[in-house]
């Protein structure tokens, strides 16, 4: 073999195959440098985070899975989701009511857990049902784009309150309930949330192939199996980010509101 | 039927006693900033007073439910609300946000010609003029039939021809039903033409008041 070892008909890369592989990072540098786009310091970063990170993350998953442990598995996703809460409450500009936070979390939480032990007891039927070669990288997945999923909701519930306050309230003093009241509010929020899931399924598989599959097959998964797994992990997606979204939209615009059904944007 | 006793609101509102009328046209005059809006938001219960009490016919508004106030108590907007839509679902929506029965083509027809909009109910309620819109919103209230409305200047960028026929108009379809109204304006004309009752504002404070 030129400089490659095959191990079950897959290349494994040397340290230095992968260090060649930093001469992209260098040619974007170099672009950005001549161009004077002041970008050379994000580049720099972001490319050492993702090696550390992934680095990281490699021993960690090596070790769980040789010593796979519930306690492991369960680490591992409280880990996941209390990441990506924080990336929510993170991401959206104003600043979010306690009640909104906390709605967030359970939303996340409960919506995410739900699917995913649906997804693995009664769809894929691993055992034991903490093997963490599947929850870890699926709840990744599902965690992941619930995360997405929820900010886009939210951003657009904040706005939508926001910028619509006087149609909210217009509406009340026509005796609306604040739920008939926020409903365009809350369903365009929804809609925001599980666009672009549904975006990437129309494009897969011909616009491009998704970073589950590929590895799948890399690693020498036929096709045929990769694609199963493909097909449902998406509708997995799909239904998790719907289930996240859903809870979240319908528990959250009512923090906007007070007992008396007064608009309160505080 | 509202009567207000040492109710403030911030340092907004301070109105140490004020009784409104059942069936009667009460106007509400002022400067800007007077404090009007403020006064029937609080009639609404869109906001909530901080001390004294408001009670609507023998109730503190403490003790009535707020959406059913908003349903028997029905408010008017300063600037003129506009759903996305046409002209058909614009006048409708109230019914749909109160959760009452739709009515036909012909009531619509009814309420058209009383606030003098002659427009199509297909067209883009968005696109209509600023009266235009103000009198689709007034169309709109009417045709919930509440005990009472709380009108916002409801004439404020209409002509004094307009303004004369629909202000005309609704007082005389209120008070054949015995319904009571509140309305803010600056307009002296309609202040003196249609009302029973005036009260003027200043600086949160009521000043003055006339009853006809
Ligand atoms: N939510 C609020 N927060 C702070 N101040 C407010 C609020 N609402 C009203 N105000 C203030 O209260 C005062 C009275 O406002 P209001 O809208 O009641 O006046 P108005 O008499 O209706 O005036 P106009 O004739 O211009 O409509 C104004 O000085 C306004 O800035
Ligand atoms: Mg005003």
């Amino acid at each position: 073999m030129l400089g490659g070892v095959a191990v079950r008909g897959i290349i494994e890369l040397q340290m230095w195959q992968v260090a060649v592989a930093y001469i992209f990072i260098v040619i974007l540098l170099f672009i950005v440098r001549a161009r004077g786009i002041p970008r050379e310091k994000e580049i720099l970063v972001a490319s050492l985070r993702m090696t550390l990170q992934l680095v990281l993350t490699g021993y960690i998953l090596a070790y769980v899975f040789t010593n796979s442990h519930p306690l492991y598995t369960l680490l591992a996703i409280a880990i996941m989701e209390a990441f990506a809460v924080y990336n929510i409450y993170k991401r959206v500009k104003t600043p979010l009511s306690p009640r909104l936070r906390e709605i967030i979390a359970v939303s996340m939480v409960t919506g995410t857990l739900a699917s995913l032990f649906y997804f693995l007891l009664v769809v894929v039927r691993i055992s034991p049902w903490y093997d963490p070669r599947y929850v870890i990288p699926i709840a990744g997945m599902l965690i992941g784009n619930s995360m997405t999923g929820i900010s886009l909701g939210l951003s657009r519930l904040v706005d939508g309150m926001r910028t619509q306050q006087h149609l909210v309230e217009a509406a009340l003093m026509l005796g609306a309930t604040p739920g008939a009241a926020s409903k365009q509010i809350v369903n365009a929020s929804f809609d925001a949330a599980i666009l672009p899931t549904i975006n990437s399924m129309v494009g897969m598989g011909i616009v491009f192939l998704p970073g589950m599959m590929t590895g799948q097959i890399l690693s020498g998964v036929s096709p045929l199996t990769a694609i199963e797994y493909q097909i449902a992990i998406m509708l997995g997606i799909l239904g998790c980010v719907a289930l996240t979204v859903v809870m979240f939209v319908q528990l959250g615009y009512k923090t906007f509101f007070n007992e008396e059904c007064q608009l309160d944007l505080q | 039927m509202f009567c207000l006793r040492g109710v403030g609101y911030r340092d907004i509102l301070d109105i140490e006693r004020l009784e409104i009328p059942e069936g009667k046209v009460t106007c509400i005059v002022g400067e800007s900033g007077s404090g009007k809006t403020t006064l029937l938001r609080l009639l609404n219960k869109l906001i909530s007073y901080d001390n004294g009490d408001i009670v609507y016919k023998g109730h503190s508004l403490k003790d009535i439910d707020s959406v059913e106030l908003r349903r028997r108590v029905v408010m008017l907007p300063q600037t003129p609300a506009i759903f996305p839509g046409t002209v058909w679902d614009d006048l409708l929506i109230g019914l749909v946000f109160s959760e009452k029965p739709l009515v036909g083509e012909k009531k619509l027809l009814e309420i058209m010609k009383m606030v003098h909009l002659d427009k199509g109910f297909d067209e883009d309620a968005e696109k209509l003029s600023g009266g235009e819109k103000q009198r689709l919103a007034l169309g709109r209230v009417l045709l919930l039939d509440p005990e009472a409305f709380l009108l916002d200047e409801p004439s404020s960028a209409l002509d004094e021809d307009t303004e004369e026929v629909v202000i005309g108009g609704l007082v005389k379809y209120v008070r054949e039903r015995g319904k009571t109204v509140v309305m803010v304006t600056h307009s002296k004309q309609v202040a003196r033409s249609f009302s029973d009752k005036i009260v003027e504002i200043s600086h949160g404070r009521v000043v003055s008041c006339w009853e006809g």
